[in-house]
């Protein structure tokens, strides 16, 4: 059932975008015409919602033992029901988890995506990546005994590392073209650290490395009360200030000039995404690929005005990520296969797509 | 004084771009500041929005410095188009005029009754109202800089800095564009400054000139005394011919060689 669901909503993305590039002239305006319109964008906005909540039943249901819907159901409430275990102490968390993961993702790289002006920022951009993957192997070798606090230190590492990368960047402002490379510079940096630790310290890092592959397995409720903060933050943020990317859209100049203080904003913006970020990557590892590819979906579908931008990569990043996680779940027929993996195989043609297309500048 | 400079000093590092440059602007007319390339022209009117920091000096509106109004206070009275504006390129021109309304909105709240209002007037006033829902992507260059005026209309200013807003346009839109903005300063009254580097459309279209050159105001005045071969040959380094212009009463500068 969830395979034919998957491909189902795969074949009509791919029409989408087949109908995009091939329309003839009169149909594309026509077409371009609705696709302008509010109602249009909402109604897209509702049936990613729907997905969201289908997908979450599905999900629900499906795996090494299959239930029916009606099952699902009686494992919410009774606690007694024959499902109750598996459905409520091993999948509702890990789905859930996974779908906080995408919002939190999806978001913060459609705030960076805007923040930078560019269409390639994403949460490893602004250094969370590489900062989380520092203090995580930093944790695991100089503080084994600390291993439980890792997420903290994870977001708390990649954090600083943003700031770092805002830091050096600042120079009376920060433009986002040197944001951007002060980001990879340092994040090359970091890298060069991993590397160095995982040459000299192979043997205490054992098989702990596997907080560098983005996975869902094992997820419990209390990653999820983790994470949960987080996303409230990431939606408020997305409820309130719409208006205000739009504006910062502009370019510096016109949005100081219609009383923005853009530097000051901007801080705030990659604050709340590397928080935002950081705590994804705490929960779920590596999987930052959904903060690039989910708000370019999304753009593609509902255009770049922000007041539809977020609610649509809010759900798409929820249903994509949980999605994909229950795939790897039902693929192999033994075992997990891990989530950032499934993303990867879908997201990367995804991305070079993208990158063919004539318009991305 | 009502707006203007006072003793500004610009400079990049350790160069100098500008230095103790005063200028006034009188209500309600349009000001052009022209001089050579590098004159410092962009740098001098980028101190309103705040995008450059002068070393010394300050912006004054109605006696004040701009740095004691808070900024959406300040951009209700003085609005201010760059040269190369960005945006995205899916949003239609409706969208992009609304975002004039900005510094009028309050947190969190949408577009009100009035500001729709506004917006349908811009859009009426600046020929744009058949064409609200068309995106910004596929427009003429001459049609996006009117949705851009259209915005900086929307905040309801009493001054609109314009900076180049005829350089990258053909002929056709370039005088499009210039009426435009004589009707703005002659039907609501916006006090005008702007950056131009076509000395015809100066003459013709400005009521007062400031002439800059090497960091400091070489002349000001009105067009018939500024659009001079003197003028010409010592701030542009060229000889030249100056005609009356008389159905626009204005003289009409005609270059010859350096």
């Amino acid at each position: 059932m969830l395979r034919k669901n998957g491909r189902d909503s795969f074949l009509a993305v791919a029409a989408v975008f087949y109908f995009r590039q091939k329309g003839s002239c009169k149909m594309e305006a026509t077409k371009q015409k609705f696709k302008q319109t509010k109602a249009f964008k909402l109604t897209v906005i509702v049936a990613l919602a729907c997905t969201c909540v289908a997908a979450t039943l599905v999900c629900m249901a499906v795996g090494s033992l299959s239930y029916t819907i009606p099952e699902v159901f009686q494992a919410l409430y009774d606690t007694e029901a024959e499902a109750r275990l598996i459905v409520w102490n091993v999948r509702i968390p890990r789905i859930l988890c996974g779908g906080m993961v995408g919002i939190c993702l999806s978001l913060a790289g459609c705030i960076l995506q805007g923040v930078m002006r560019n269409h390639l920022a994403s949460p490893s951009t602004i250094g969370v990546t590489s900062g989380a993957s520092f203090v995580g192997y930093l944790t695991l070798v100089a503080l084994p005994q600390y291993a439980h606090i890792l997420p903290v230190a994870t977001i708390l590492g990649s954090f600083a590392t943003t700031m770092v990368i805002y830091g050096l960047a600042y120079e009376k402002g920060v433009s986002p073209v040197k944001m951007i490379l002060s980001g990879m510079a340092v994040s090359a940096m970091f890298g060069a650290f991993n590397d160095i630790i995982r040459t000299f310290f192979a043997e205490q890092l054992g098989n702990a490395s596997s907080f560098m592959v983005g996975t869902l397995n094992g997820r419990v409720w209390s990653d999820f009360r983790m994470i949960i903060p987080y996303m409230v933050v990431g939606v408020a943020v997305c409820f309130l200030l719409p208006a205000k990317m739009n504006i910062l859209m502009l370019g510096d100049e016109m949005a100081n000039s219609l009383g923005l203080r853009t530097e000051r904003f901007r801080l705030f913006l990659i604050a709340v995404s590397s928080l935002l970020a950081g705590a994804s990557v705490a929960v779920a590892g590596l999987i930052s690929f959904v903060g690039l590819i989910v708000p370019h979906i999304a753009r593609l579908i509902v255009g770049s005005d922000y007041k539809y931008l977020f609610p649509a990569s809010i759900f798409l990043g929820y249903a994509l990520v949980v999605i994909c996680d229950t795939i790897g779940r039902v693929i192999l027929p033994v075992g997990d296969l891990s989530v950032s993996i499934v993303l990867s195989f879908i997201g990367a043609p995804f991305f070079l797509y993208l990158l063919r297309k004539k318009n991305v500048a | 004084m009502y707006f203007g400079f006072d003793n500004i000093s610009i400079a990049y590092g350790k160069r100098t771009i500008l230095e103790d440059v005063s200028m006034e602007f009188e209500k309600g007319k349009i000001t052009t500041v022209i001089g050579p390339n590098g004159c410092g022209k962009s740098s001098l009117l980028k101190t309103v929005p705040r995008t450059v920091t002068p070393v010394k000096g300050s912006v004054l509106f109605e006696g004040k410095d701009l740095r004691s109004y808070a900024p959406k206070e300040l951009a209700k009275k003085i609005a201010y188009l760059p040269q190369l504006h960005t945006s995205p390129a899916d949003i239609d021109i409706r969208t992009l005029v609304s975002y004039g309304r900005y510094p009028y909105k309050r947190f969190g709240s949408g577009l009100t009754a009035e500001d729709r209002d506004i917006i349908d007037e811009t859009l009426e006033l600046t020929g744009l109202s058949h064409m609200g829902n068309r995106l910004l992507n596929n427009l003429s260059g001459g049609e996006k800089q009117r949705a851009w005026i259209a915005m900086t209309i929307c905040q309801k200013p009493e001054i609109l800095l314009l900076d180049e807003p005829i350089t990258y346009l053909d002929i056709g839109y370039q005088i499009e564009v210039l009426e435009l903005v004589r009707e703005l300063c002659e039907r609501l009254h916006i006090t005008i400054v702007m950056v131009l580097h076509d000395m015809n459309f100066t003459a013709r279209y400005s009521h007062r000139i400031y002439v800059l050159k090497d960091g400091h105001v070489f002349d000001y005045g009105h067009p018939d005394t500024i659009i001079s071969h003197n003028t010409m040959k010592d701030v542009f380094h060229i000889e030249s011919q100056i005609i009356r212009d008389g159905k626009n009463g204005c003289p009409f500068m005609i270059p010859e060689k350096l």
